[in-house]
């Protein structure tokens, strides 16, 4: 494709010859764009996005969650079509007819929210971090300690511990979403937990979702 | 020197654009992961989380809407070995064609005892009859148990990626999880789409 150009007025003989070399980039053009188009297309710029979590071990009973102070306690249960309760504090024998004891929630931050109660009861570990975080961004600490700092203040005794308990009627999406609350609102001690006979008779009563007949088969596994 | 109008030459001069294309290819070729193909359309919830997942040494769990799991491994030479232990486990012989096969598999999701079968096929065949499948995990027949256990012994470093679709329902995800904590691996990431941080 290169192309030799004679130089028109170069008339006098003798003289040698001056070519004018230029190549023609056209097909290279080309076949860049279509390579371009390739990788662009067969790419994925982000990576996705991770949530980490850890389990217990199943052999080792873990005394934080079954030592925590009542009044501290807040247990999340995910129910049939998206739905969020919580109670607070244990269950007790008389709780199962106590329409108070359950309350209906949602995720999505209102009033009456799993987020509104979260960070009411986590108040001072919110305040807390927020310092924290404006101290970091004008530079003051340094990320390092900042993280630091952030562990240490979710340790406070006063934040609630929280059990995410799913029935099994809920989806992937109502565990991230609790999850992703813990997140929100700073809960330091949270844990996933196997959602107990006891649940499920609070959930029937208050709410009559036949949630009690289906996991007979379950309890028996 | 004649009267005739000179031809203005219509030469287009494409170096500069060449230039621009080559920076651009390089570019793209240096930041570009490629797209895994995933044998089932998966959509991951949103979460609020920015942990990024590492970049090598990952074995992902890919849970579809109705519970069909299916696992992908990304180190070629680790799917071939996991494949022989689990031929050993499950005492079916592997020949050198179909561990071959099986190394350029991108993910895989059958019943070991399928396995056989579905080397054989081509590999369009393949995408279309890998989507009814996937790999066992109940009680009674734990598959994914084992190919987790052997994953981990092929490569201990590997870390685990659940990616689940959001519809999925719990208990689906509960056994997957309940699997991973009777062979004690209890740190894992849950793969999520970004959504922002709302202000608190």
């Amino acid at each position: 494709m290169a192309e030799i150009q004679e130089n028109s007025d170069s008339g006098k003989r003798g003289k040698q010859k001056k070519f004018n070399v230029r190549v023609d980039f056209t097909p290279m053009v080309d076949m860049n764009m279509l390579l371009i188009t390739f990788f662009m297309l067969c790419t994925t710029m982000s990576k996705p996005q991770t949530m980490e979590i850890a389990m217990p071990r199943k052999d080792v009973i873990d005394d934080d969650m079954t030592l925590v102070k009542e009044s501290n306690a807040v247990t999340i249960l995910l129910g049939r079509d998206d739905k969020v309760y919580y109670y607070l504090g244990r269950l007790k024998e008389e709780d199962y007819e106590n329409p108070e004891k359950l309350k209906e929630s949602n995720f999505s931050g209102d009033e009456n929210s799993v987020r509104a109660l979260l960070l009411g009861r986590n108040h001072e570990v919110v305040q807390r971090i927020k310092e924290l975080k404006t101290r970091k961004e004008n530079l003051e600490i340094a990320d390092s300690t900042y993280k630091k700092e952030v562990t240490e203040v979710k340790k406070n005794k006063d934040a609630p511990r929280v059990s995410i308990k799913a029935s099994d009627f809920s989806n992937y999406k109502n565990l991230i979403d609790a999850l992703d609350e813990m997140h929100i609102c700073n809960i330091g001690v949270y844990a996933i937990e196997d959602i107990t006979a006891g649940d499920l008779r609070l959930l029937e009563n208050l709410t009559g979702g036949g949630y009690e007949k289906q996991t007979e088969t379950e309890v028996k596994q | 020197m004649s009267n005739k109008i000179k031809k203005k030459s219509t030469f287009i001069d494409m170096t500069a654009m060449s230039d621009v294309t080559v920076l651009l290819l390089t570019f793209f070729m240096l930041t570009s992961t490629f797209v895994q193909k995933e044998p089932v359309q998966v959509n991951p919830p949103q979460s609020v989380s920015e942990i990024k997942i590492p970049e090598t040494n990952i074995v992902s769990v890919l849970i579809e809407q109705n519970g069909k799991v299916f696992m992908s491994l990304d180190k070629q030479p680790d799917r071939r070995e996991v494949l022989q232990k689990m031929g050993e486990f499950y005492k079916i012989e592997f020949t050198n064609e179909e561990l071959k096969k099986f190394e350029l598999l991108p993910s895989f999701g059958v019943p070991i005892r399928g396995m056989k079968e579905f080397l054989a096929l081509s590999t369009e065949e393949q995408d279309r009859m890998i989507m009814n499948y996937g790999i066992p995990c109940d009680s009674l027949n734990n598959e994914f148990k084992e190919w987790m256990r052997n994953s981990k012994i092929v490569n201990k470093d590997l870390s685990i990626a659940i990616k689940a679709d959001h519809a999925t329902p719990y208990p689906m995800i509960r056994d997957i999880m309940n699997t991973l904590q009777d062979l004690r691996e209890n740190r894992y990431n849950l793969i999520t789409s970004l959504k922002d941080m709302p202000e608190i």
